[in-house]
């Protein structure tokens, strides 16, 4: 900010100054100025900065000779003069107020003719160069051209001070929009506010002339409009945002680790809405408004044998019965290629749909993850502020909970004497065996964990296929793999939190490690259960070829029948009533219902693990807590802690089922969205009611591109399936928007032939030709290739610039301080220079070469001089602070004279370093 | 609603202009503010009534009661730099801390902030007075005044023992969590 502002500051003092000394001339008191007193100041400054900034086309020559301001070219001068002075005239005029009078001036802009164009050659070396030079001159000039000139002054005007105007007007309209970043008080803010907009009102009128003024105005008076209706949109969008009280109570009562968590949740639930919105708008409610009403076809009536227990509320838990042949799920929909009055084409919608969810939700996290990089600006990877990052950023200004903010001070403490400690020994690993080998064992357990899962799911779906056949189940039995899937998923993090005690490592890093072991669970399981089911479907694709078969074959014979019959009659369809046609298995409402299930029981679970894991052991250590032989409430069980991460994952993880799922189940949408609503009132409330604030706060910024790129992964990783069924497997024969059809996309394929015009289908098959393809793809990777390496290089430039920074910074400290050099690769080469000088006192440069490395900074080791930029950072922490190091390298009373140069040399240049040594790096 | 009547519009865009909030954040913001002191602030700010709240009040909000450093927030934000804050104090001090500040302009109120004794640089008292205030006294002397070293070591970029408003705000701004904990949400 100051280094802007300041430029600013000065931008505009200078333009004030302008007015200054014109008013002055004028004998007219400027006006509005009370701010800028330091404006006579800076005067020449800013004169000399506008110059740089407006000579960049006047002839250096010109401008030196202004500066100069030799008599002898005052002739050449007097040119400029010219339209010098009504210039400043009309800059009077302006502070009088009187530009408006003027109006006449358009019509007369064609006298300008001379005078104009030469303004526009030396306009801004006269006009600045002659406020940058004495008044005398400008009097000269004045009363030279006073008289020669005044019918010039009104044409020459329009168009420099016009320009001039305009610009002024501009800088005006620039503070008005950013005078909130100005670091002023409040009460000068509103009165440069005011000022600004009293200008630009006034002036604004003035400016443009003629036709071009009217069309001017037109669209000065639109910009007001579109600026009000944009604070006024700006309104109402924030109005629109969900649970801001809600979510700044948690983050006053918990610090910004635990609000990020609930603020994730919310971005999460404004996606899904976007997603409910498009399914359910172009899909969903269609269907259900213009489509066949339920009962008229097949596809659209549960079955003969079902119909008794499809009411039943076990059934309809099983999410079959009613359930299944409703819209929530891919084979109620008809394959018709148009609907309804309106002729929507919803088999096409459908995939258009299925696809749009995948492309909008990639642009959303790409978006926002691109954004989270900006905003986080600074990369914390460097720790060269590891102390004054602490001191200044570790307060979380949002804790408002006396509770937490004890718990912050008390880890803010924890964490300075961490780093003090760590700063002062480098950390000896003594058992460093033992430990490598416990990490090597845990992970091996991890491992091993991993892979049993794995295995323990596909064993169940397996099995659950073994169920499918077999009637009169338990309700376990029924349930048996969301049950598994969900302990899994419960257990799992608990065992590798018990595993990564061995490991013994730094919180943070344990954290990270505990998260990606988490994510590979999920993922691992949610993968083998993808593997299990698609060798269910692969099996339902047999059976629906037999079945299709079958139906094929008796209705060939009924209608052999038919004809054998009634020889005359072509035939109708067969009388069967919609529910006892025999059907196929409809793999795709199978795999939908598969996912929409996992879904509710992973709901189901999270909830009653609030429930159980927090409430009720918050009520049993509060009440009990009377009655109890130990202090419940600080002792074992206590209060839960809110698990962030944990709760991330599920969150990313769940929205991974619905991301695959979402094309077979559109109602799973919906079931989504129902529960992050829900979700977000039940959280809330059991965090405020049953948690306890983290006794090691985290930081919630870092990690939040972390959770995006998750995210990301994870739709990555569920694009993958839904893409390769749409592409490669062919849709069931009798039930779905796309039965009927070899592949899933046939139905664009459909639409390019039949509804768009000829040449599009060839224009179409062109480009899906592999040879334009082919290229695409090709220029697609030079291009990633392209920016990826301009990013390389700039990142490597700015290492260059940091090394840059970090050495100019040594050196001055180096002089400042006066000591022995701290650079110790410069060190290494002033020893091997030959020098004369160097050859009597070679013994105390070995020895103050050394001290400050054994003495101070345990980091530096002698044999890594060319090491670089880290090098050389420890070595000014090392040379740093020599008081520091005072006791510890001059105690010996014998070494004292050592360190100071012997007499003879003088206060200059150091032992080693003579004064005609090698140049310094400056 | 254009039913209220403590504001007039021109000096409601004036705040919108100047300040990060909204129209309806600056009224809940002033119904906050009126709050602390009911019998002290007027229904009627059209005519800019000269109203300051003491420290102690603005102190006691939920928002900064707990915050180490609240004394010297309110300080600084105050024009008479005692803590006593106009309603234009207010609305700046929270609109600093909201969210949508940018990082250079946090940066410099933070720089502010931190120097306690108001002469534009951070020098070593500043340092340990802000780390006793973060620690609550627990880090003995000697660990304090090596973090302060350690503090100006890293960020002092021109040696003067000190930190500048520049070393400041090259070291802040490169922090990866500073803007997300110095701001206040209300």
């Amino acid at each position: 900010m100051p280094k802007k502002s300041d430029t600013r500051k000065l931008e505009d003092v200078g333009i004030e100054i302008d007015g200054e000394v014109d008013g002055a001339e004028e004998n007219n008191k400027p006006k509005g100025k009370g701010a800028k007193k330091t404006a006579a100041g800076k005067r020449g400054k800013a004169a000399a900065s506008e110059d740089d900034e407006d000579d960049d086309d006047a002839p250096p020559r010109a401008r030196r000779a202004a500066n100069k301001k030799k008599p002898a070219q005052a002739e050449a001068d007097e040119e400029d003069s010219d339209d010098d002075i009504p210039q400043r005239r009309c800059a009077g005029n302006r502070r009088r107020g009187k530009v408006r009078d003027k109006g006449g001036e358009g019509g007369e802009s064609k006298r300008k003719g001379r005078g104009g164009k030469k303004q526009k050659n030396s306009k801004g070396k006269a006009k600045e160069n002659d406020k940058g030079s004495d008044d005398d001159k400008k009097k000269k000039k004045d009363s030279s051209g006073d008289d020669s000139n005044s019918d010039e002054e009104e044409d020459s005007m329009s168009e420099g001070e016009m320009a001039r105007l305009m610009e002024e007007v501009e800088e005006k309209k620039k503070l008005i929009a950013n005078i909130r970043n100005k670091p002023w008080r409040m009460r000068r803010r509103l009165k440069v506010l005011k000022e600004a907009q009293q200008f630009v009102d006034k002036f604004e009128g003035a400016l443009g002339k003629g036709k071009g003024r009217k069309l001017y105005a037109y669209k000065v008076m639109m910009m007001k409009k579109w600026i009000k209706f944009q604070r006024d949109f700006e309104n109402f969008r924030t109005a629109c945002i969900p649970w801001e009280r809600k979510i700044k109570e948690v983050e006053s009562h918990f610090g910004s680790s635990v609000a990020s968590y609930f603020i994730f949740l919310r971005w999460m639930y404004g996606m899904n809405m976007v997603l409910f919105g498009l399914t359910f708008g172009l899909v969903v409610i269609p269907e259900v408004l213009m489509g066949l009403p339920y009962g008229s076809i097949p596809r659209k009536t549960v079955p003969r044998e079902d119909q008794d227990t499809a009411m039943d509320y076990s059934v309809l838990t099983d999410f079959s019965g009613y359930c299944k042949y409703s819209v929530l799920f891919y084979g109620y929909y008809n394959n018709q290629r148009t609907i309804g009055l309106l002729k929507f084409r919803l088999p096409l919608s459908y995939l258009m749909v299925g696809i749009g969810t995948f492309g909008y939700s990639l642009m959303v996290v790409i978006r926002t993850m691109a954004k989270n990089a900006d905003v986080g600006g600074g990369d914390g990877e460097d720790n060269e502020f590891t102390f004054a990052w602490k001191m200044f950023t570790s307060w979380d200004y949002l804790i408002g909970n006396s509770e937490t903010a004890d718990n912050k001070f008390a880890s803010i403490t924890t964490s300075f004497k961490e780093s003090i400690v760590d700063e002062q020994e480098n950390q000896k690993d003594e058992n460093i065996h033992l430990r490598r080998f416990l990490r090597v064992l845990a992970n091996l357990l991890i491992t091993c964990t991993l892979g049993g899962s794995g295995y323990l799911i596909y064993f169940v779906v397996k099995r659950s296929q073994e169920f499918a056949n077999m009637s009169n189940l338990s309700w376990y039995e029924k349930n048996e793999l969301e049950i598994i899937m969900s302990l899994l998923g419960l257990v799992g993090p608990m065992l590798f939190e018990t595993i990564a005690e061995l490991e013994e490592y730094h919180p943070r890093i344990a954290l990270k490690w505990q998260l990606g072991r988490i994510f590979a669970l999920f993922l691992g399981n949610l993968y083998t259960f993808l593997l299990a089911l698609f060798d269910e479907v692969n099996a339902k694709l047999e059976e629906e070829e037999s079945i299709r078969n079958a139906s094929i074959w008796l209705l060939k014979e009924y209608y052999a029948n038919y004809s054998a019959n009634n020889p005359n009659d072509t035939g109708t369809p067969p009388p069967i009533p919609p529910a006892d046609v025999i059907r196929g298995p409809c793999w795709e409402t199978t795999v939908g219902i598969e996912f929409v299930k996992l879904t509710v029981s992973d709901i189901q679970v999270t909830y009653l693990t609030i429930l159980i894991g927090d409430f009720l052991r918050a009520v049993i250590v509060r009440f009990l807590n009377y009655c109890w032989c130990w202090d419940l409430e600080a002792g074992w069980p206590s209060y839960g802690e809110f698990d962030i991460s944990g709760n991330v994952l599920g969150l990313v993880f769940n929205q991974g089922m619905i991301w695959m799922g979402a094309f077979y189940a559109p109602g799973l949408v919906g079931i989504n969205v129902l529960r992050l609503l829900s979700s977000m009132y039940y959280q809330c409330w059991a965090v405020m009611a049953c948690n306890v604030p983290h006794e090691r706060v985290f930081k919630a910024s870092k990690s939040n591109n972390f959770y995006m790129g998750l995210l990301l992964l994870i739709l990555f990783l569920s694009l993958l399936p839904v893409v390769y069924t749409i592409m490669s497997l062919p849709p069931s024969f009798d039930c779905g928007p796309f039965s009927g059809k070899e592949r899933m996309f046939d139905v664009v394929m459909e639409t390019i032939d039949l509804d768009l015009p000829a040449f599009m289908g060839t224009l179409f098959s062109y480009a899906a030709n592999p040879g334009l393809i082919i290229p695409a793809v090709l220029l697609m990777v030079l291009a990633i290739y392209y920016l990826n390496s301009v990013s390389e290089a700039y990142k490597n430039s700015n290492m260059e610039l940091k090394k840059k920074m970090q050495m100019a910074r040594d050196e001055e400290k180096n002089r400042r301080n006066n000591k022995d050099s701290t650079n110790q690769v410069m060190k290494d080469l002033e020893d091997l220079l030959p020098n004369r000088s160097l050859a009597p006192p070679a013994p105390p440069v070995n020895n103050a070469e050394k001290r400050p490395e054994g003495g101070k900074s345990p980091k530096v080791k002698p044999g890594t001089a060319g090491g670089g930029v880290h090098v050389q950072k420890d070595v000014s922490l090392a040379s740093a602070n020599p008081n520091a190091r005072g006791p510890v390298t001059r105690a010996p009373g014998p070494r004292g004279p050592v360190t100071r140069a012997p007499g003879p040399r003088g206060p200059g240049p150091l032992p080693g370093r003579p004064g005609a040594g090698p140049p310094r790096w400056q | 609603g254009n039913k209220q009547t403590i504001f007039t519009s021109q000096q409601l865009d004036a705040y919108q202009d100047c300040t990060y909030f909204t129209r309806k954040e600056i009224l809940r913001l002033f119904h906050r503010y009126r709050d602390l002191a009911p019998q002290l602030v007027p229904l009627d700010y059209t005519e800019q009534p000269d109203v300051r709240l003491p420290y102690e009040l603005i102190g006691s909000m939920p928002e900064l009661k707990d915050n180490p450093f609240r004394q010297r927030i309110a300080e600084v934000f105050s024009e008479d730099g005692k803590g006593n804050m106009t309603l234009d104090d207010f609305l700046d001090m929270f609109s600093v801390l909201s969210e949508m500040a940018p990082r250079d302009l946090k940066a410099y109120y933070a720089f502010k902030i931190y120097d306690f004794n108001n002469d534009y640089f951070i020098c070593k008292s500043d340092l340990e007075k802000t780390l006793n205030k973060l620690t609550r006294n627990e880090l003995t002397e000697d660990e304090v005044r090596m973090v302060c070293e350690k503090v100006i070591n890293e960020a002092d970029l021109d040696n003067d023992g000190r930190l500048s408003l520049e070393d400041f705000q090259n070291m802040i701004t490169r922090a990866p969590d500073f803007l997300s904990t110095f701001h206040i949400r209300i």
